[in-house]
C-alpha cells in the first residue's frame, strides 16, 4: 500500500510538471522573454529605422540611460507619476472603502446597486474618458454649464487644460474608475466579518465611529494594504487614462507616456525601453519595501 | 449610497443622451438632462455605424474585428491557464512554489514594460497589424490575471472529492476532466467574461500595432481615432461611445454576480 502511494505522488508530481509546463511557456515567451529584452534594448542603440538588426546581443552601451536620466522633463515626469498614482491608490482605496461600508447591509435591490456603481471599472477606458471630456467642456460642458449657473463659478474652467486643475481632475477620474475595485475586495471582506462581536460592542455602549475605529478598521487593514500595493502597481504602468484624457499635457505627463511618445513619435526604441526599464525599477523598488513592511507587520505575504 | 449610484451611473446616462440629440440643440441648451422624447435622433448611430463607403464610420466592421479579437483571447488565454492554475494550487511538484510565485510576479507587472520587446518582435515576425498578432499580445495581458483568478477557485474545490476519485482508480487527469473542471465551471466562465472585458476594452496596444491598418482597427481604436477631426460632432462620438460601450454593459450585468464572485475568490487569500 505504501509503496503504491508513493508511486501515486510521484506520477502526480509528473503530471504536475506535465500540466504547468504550457502555462510556463506561454508565460516565459510572451511576458518574461519580452521583460528581458527591455533590458537588452535599453542598452543598445535602436530606433525603428534599424529594428530588423535589433537582437538580444549588440553593442551594449549605457548612453541610453544617461540620455534618459538627464534628458529634461524626466525627474518631473517621474515626480508626477509618483504623486498620480499615490493620489489615485489612496483616494480610490478611500472612497471604496466608504461605499462598501453604505451598502454593508443588505437591502432590496442592493445588487443592482452594486452593479451600477461597478460600472465605471468594467466599461472601455476609451468611452469613459470621452464621456468625462466632453462633461468636462468648457464650451457646452454640463459641469461648466451648472457651475456657471448654479455654483457661481465667474468663468467656465477648462479642467483637462489647465496645469492647475489638469492633474487633480485625472486623478479624480481615476479615483471614479477605480473606487469600485476597492469596493468590491472591502465588501467580500466586511462580509466574512462577524456580527456578533459588533453586535457585543454595540450593547456596550460603543459609538458607530467606535465601532468602525476599533473593529472594522482592523479587520479591513490587511485587505486595504494588499489593494494599496496592487492598485499602485497598476496605477503606476497606466497609461491609456492619462493619454486619452489631456495627451500628457498641462502638467500630467507620467513616464509611460514619455515611453509611448520616445517609441512613436521619436522613434526611438532603446529610450523607450530604458523609461520603460528605470519605471520597471522604481516599481521593484516599491515592490520590495512593500514586502518588508509586509514581513514585519507579518499581514501581509507575496 | 444615491451619490455613489448617481456618480457612478450619470456619466453613461450622459454619454446616452448626447448621442440621441441633435448637435444644434446640444449647443442651445447644453444644460439640460433630458431630451424630449419627440427630437430624439439616431442620425448619430446611422452616421457611426453604416460603412465608410456609405460616408459613415464603420463601426459595424470594427465590431467584428474587436469580436475576433477578445474571443481569440478568451480560448488562447483560457487554454494557456487552466493547467497551469489547477497544477499549482492542488498538485504537488518540485518548482512548484517557485512557479507560483514567478506567476505572481508576472501579474504585477503588466503592459507598458512589455509593449516595446513585443512592438519590435511583432514588427519583425511581420504580425504588426494582424489581429492574430494583437490576440497573442493581449495574452500577455490576461494570462496572468487568468491564473491568478482560476487559482483561487481550484483551492476552494473540497480536496476530499478529488481524492476520493484517484482512490477509486481514476488518473490525475481523469479526476480534472470529471470532477474538478465541472466543479469549476462557473468559475472558468467568470474569467472568461473578464478576459473579453480585458480584450474588448484594450486600447495601447490597438493603438501600437494597429494604427495604420484601418481595415484591422478595433472598436476602441476606432472611437479613438474619430475624436482629432473637426467634422465629427460630439453627438456622433458619444454614439461610438455607446456602441462600444453596450457589449460590455450587457455582458456584464447579465453574469454580474458571477464576475464578483470570480473577481474576488482569486485575490480573497492574499
Amino acid at each position: 500500500m505504501a509503496a503504491r502511494r508513493g508511486s501515486l505522488s510521484q506520477r502526480d508530481a509528473r503530471t504536475g510538471i506535465a500540466l504547468i509546463t504550457p502555462t510556463l511557456v506561454v508565460v516565459v515567451l510572451v511576458v518574461l522573454v519580452p521583460l528581458a529584452w527591455t533590458l537588452s534594448l535599453a542598452f543598445q542603440h535602436i530606433t525603428l529605422l534599424n529594428i530588423s538588426y535589433a537582437g538580444f546581443i549588440g553593442t551594449f552601451t549605457l548612453d541610453n540611460f544617461k540620455g534618459v536620466l538627464t534628458s529634461p522633463g524626466f525627474y518631473s515626469a517621474l515626480w508626477t507619476t509618483l504623486l498620480y498614482t499615490f493620489g489615485s491608490t489612496a483616494g480610490s482605496i478611500v472612497v471604496g472603502l466608504i461605499a462598501a461600508l453604505v451598502v454593508r447591509r443588505g437591502f432590496r435591490g442592493r445588487s443592482l446597486v452594486r452593479a451600477l456603481m461597478l460600472l465605471p471599472y468594467v466599461a472601455p477606458v476609451v468611452a469613459v474618458t470621452f464621456v468625462w471630456s466632453v462633461m468636462l467642456n468648457p464650451q457646452f460642458g454640463i459641469v461648466n454649464e451648472w457651475g456657471t449657473r448654479y455654483l457661481g463659478w465667474d468663468d467656465p474652467i477648462a479642467f483637462l487644460s489647465q496645469p492647475s486643475t489638469a492633474l487633480l481632475t485625472v486623478i479624480a477620474f481615476e479615483i471614479w474608475r477605480y473606487y469600485p475595485f476597492a469596493f468590491l475586495f472591502m465588501m467580500a471582506r466586511l462580509q466574512a466579518v462577524p456580527d456578533s462581536i459588533e453586535e457585543a460592542a454595540r450593547v456596550d455602549g460603543a459609538t458607530p465611529l467606535q465601532v468602525f475605529w476599533h473593529i472594522i478598521l482592523p479587520q479591513l487593514l490587511p485587505t486595504m494594504g494588499v489593494l494599496f500595493a496592487l492598485r499602485f502597481v497598476f496605477t503606476f504602468n497606466k497609461f491609456d487614462d492619462v493619454y486619452l484624457l489631456t495627451g500628457g499635457g498641462a502638467g500630467t505627463e507620467v513616464v509611460s507616456v514619455r515611453v509611448f511618445d520616445f517609441l512613436t513619435a521619436h522613434k526611438d526604441v532603446g529610450a523607450a525601453s530604458a523609461q520603460a526599464a528605470v519605471l520597471a525599477l522604481v516599481l521593484a523598488g516599491y515592490l520590495v519595501f512593500q514586502w518588508w513592511i509586509g514581513r514585519r507587520k507579518n499581514g501581509w505575504e507575496l | 449610497m444615491a451619490g455613489f449610484v448617481l456618480a457612478s451611473a450619470l456619466p453613461f446616462y450622459y454619454m446616452l443622451l448626447l448621442s440621441v440629440r441633435s448637435i444644434d440643440e446640444v449647443l442651445l441648451n447644453p444644460a439640460s438632462l433630458w431630451v424630449d422624447i419627440r427630437t430624439v435622433s439616431l442620425d448619430a448611430y446611422d452616421r457611426v455605424l453604416s460603412s465608410v463607403d456609405a460616408g459613415g464610420q464603420g463601426f459595424l466592421a470594427l465590431i467584428g474585428n474587436s469580436l475576433i479579437v477578445a474571443t481569440l483571447t478568451v480560448v488562447i488565454t483560457l487554454l494557456a491557464s487552466i493547467p497551469g492554475a489547477y497544477a499549482i494550487s492542488r498538485i504537488a511538484f518540485r518548482g512548484r512554489r517557485q512557479v507560483s510565485a514567478l506567476f505572481l510576479a508576472v501579474y504585477l507587472f503588466p503592459s507598458v514594460i512589455v509593449a516595446v520587446p513585443l512592438f519590435v518582435i511583432f514588427t519583425r515576425l511581420g504580425l504588426r497589424g494582424s489581429l492574430i498578432g494583437l490576440a497573442i499580445v493581449y495574452v500577455a495581458h490576461t494570462a496572468p490575471v487568468a491564473i491568478y483568478m482560476l487559482r483561487g477557485y481550484f483551492a476552494t474545490i473540497p480536496v476530499s472529492l478529488e481524492e476520493a476519485a484517484l482512490v477509486d482508480g481514476c488518473t490525475r487527469l481523469q479526476v480534472i476532466r470529471r470532477i474538478s473542471l465541472p466543479l469549476a465551471k462557473p468559475s472558468v466562465m467568470a474569467t472568461a467574461l473578464y478576459v473579453f472585458m480585458i480584450a474588448w476594452n484594450e486600447f495601447l496596444f490597438a493603438l501600437l500595432f494597429l494604427v495604420e491598418r484601418r481595415d484591422q482597427w478595433t472598436v476602441s481604436l476606432g472611437l479613438s481615432q474619430l475624436s482629432g477631426s473637426i467634422e465629427v460632432p460630439t453627438t456622433v462620438l458619444m454614439a461610438g461611445s455607446v456602441v462600444l460601450t453596450l457589449p460590455i454593459v450587457v455582458l456584464f450585468f447579465t453574469s454580474e454576480r458571477l464576475l464578483v464572485e470570480g473577481l474576488t475568490s482569486g485575490a480573497e487569500k492574499g
